[in-house]
């Protein structure tokens, strides 16, 4: 009786920040082991799609090597935009998303470890996965490294800005399209120094000014992009 | 008390009345005629000008005039997308329905621009550059913002409801903001084959005044040619959104 009747113990304790965003963080990722072809998905496609360019182009070994950093962060670049539509589509439907926005909690925080959960699930695998992609791209073996970091700085990136997108879309019928309309223009600067930095990796040149751009991005991502993507869940859930 | 009457006088009333639908309309109204005239003069003289009377440029021959089109829609484009993220701050944070449609008018208006700019830039290349397009910084950036305005209006296409439609491309025009530093200034940050800008606050241009002078004019009168299409396309909005209210039903029954 005492326990439906008020919430009283619950307010005196008063979950602190990173309580809340660790409390949120847990559930997401818990929720994305349990459906485990949302986890694979990414993968599959991002594999999929290094495939088709040595069929689609040319299958020349000097040729991809040169297209090669250009194309794994083409195909990362998809794969994250793949996996954004359903980001916020489960919450909304069954009603988690409202809560989240009425409880008391900073609704920044629940989106950062909604977006922080995203990224575990895609963009680490898509980068841990990305020195295999190179090997069948023949990408030279100095550029694995600046792959590995450059990815590393921009899928959170990419994550973040997806989900503005996500979230401005994820109240319409047709917004599977829609999202990759608003989100790819924005995809573009991340996507020009990420592959310059792999080129200037495989060609021996500093990429201490790509990594530090990138890095740039993500602090910028982080600390604006919950602001609009806060704003734009209130929006489409009020709409 | 005093507060809110020196408040008052600070700025004029109109201003205040902007914000109300059918004040804007008026208000608009009484615009309209003199920014016509003003932007059918200045686009016509300065076409004239910049086509007859201003010199030919000793390298690119008279292949450069298209520079007088090419700049001022450049830079209306970009003004045009600052000033739809500025209406769409204002339609979010004070609820303003007017500075909602003022947004909504200006997509179609700045996506044109843009596209405008990026032709005429493409036809400037071939006979300069050698080639239609390259891949530079200010043309890719510029692209972008093509495709940022073609967001903002498949955004706004894909919701219904007005205010929700107006909000959310509120939200996307300001995160798309972040574009419009990297176009002014990619001329300068990276060493490309696009030249740096025409006109500078700080700095006199660097052409003759004979050729940056009807520029100056073609930039006003495309500013002043802006206004009349948003004022046409707002007064539009303004009575397909108030149609139902007993002023619009009014004007629409005198007429």
């Amino acid at each position: 009786m005492s326990e439906i009747a008020t919430n009283e113990p619950a307010r005196r304790r008063g979950p602190t920040a990173v309580g809340v965003f660790r409390a949120a963080l847990k559930r997401d990722l818990l929720l994305a082991f349990r459906s485990k072809s949302d986890l694979v998905n990414p993968l599959i496609f991002f594999l999929m799609v290094a495939t088709l360019f040595p069929l689609g182009v040319s299958p020349e070994p000097g040729f991809l090597a040169l297209l090669a950093p250009g194309l794994v962060w083409v195909a990362a670049l998809l794969a994250t935009l793949l996996s954004m539509d359903s980001l916020f589509r489960a919450d909304f439907e069954d009603g988690t998303l409202e809560q989240a926005l009425l409880s008391p909690q900073p609704l920044i925080l629940i989106v950062l470890a909604r977006v922080l959960a995203h990224w575990i699930m895609t963009g680490l695998p898509l980068t841990l996965m990305a020195p295999l992609l190179g090997l069948m791209l023949f990408l030279p073996a100095e550029g694995m490294g600046g792959l590995m970091l450059s990815l590393l700085l921009g899928t959170p990136t990419l994550s973040l800005i997806g989900a503005i997108g996500a979230a401005l879309t994820v109240g319409l019928r047709k917004g599977g399209v829609l999202i990759s309309l608003l989100v790819l223009p924005l995809y573009i600067p991340v996507l020009i120094f990420g592959s310059g930095a792999v080129q200037a990796a495989v060609t021996g040149l500093p990429l201490a000014g790509y990594l530090a751009l990138l890095g740039a991005m993500l602090a910028l991502g982080v600390v604006l992009a919950p602001l609009a993507i806060g704003a734009a869940l209130r929006i489409s859930v009020s709409g | 008390m005093a507060k809110t009457k020196t408040d008052k006088n600070w700025m004029p009333r109109w201003f205040y009345q902007l914000a109300s639908p059918r004040w804007c309309y008026e208000i608009t109204g009484k615009l309209l005629p003199a920014f016509s005239v003003l932007a059918l003069v200045l686009l016509l003289g300065g076409t004239v000008w910049a086509l007859l009377f201003a010199p030919a440029d000793y390298q690119q021959g008279n292949s450069f005039r298209i520079i007088y089109i090419h700049v001022p829609s450049a830079i209306l484009a970009q003004s045009c997308y600052m000033m739809m993220a500025l209406a769409g701050a204002i339609g979010l944070i004070w609820k303003m329905k007017v500075a909602d449609m003022v947004a909504k008018a200006c997509a179609p208006l700045g996506a044109s621009l843009a596209l405008l700019a990026l032709a005429t830039g493409a036809i400037w290349g071939k006979p300069t550059w050698g080639s239609w397009w390259v891949w530079d910084a200010r043309l890719t950036s510029m692209l972008i913002l093509l495709f940022l305005y073609l967001g903002v209006m498949a955004l706004h296409s894909a919701i219904e409801n007005d205010t929700t439609a107006a909000q959310s491309t509120a939200v996307l025009a300001l995160v798309g903001l972040v574009n419009i530093p990297i176009i002014k200034y990619s001329v300068e940050w990276w060493n490309t084959l696009h030249q740096p800008a025409t006109f500078k606050l700080t700095e006199k241009p660097a052409m003759p005044p004979e050729m940056w002078l009807p520029l100056l004019v073609m930039v006003v009168g495309f500013y002043c040619f802006f206004a009349v299409s948003l004022m046409l396309r707002l007064r539009h909005e303004i009575l397909r959104r108030e149609r139902r209210s007993s002023w619009v039903q009014a004007l629409v029954e005198s007429r």
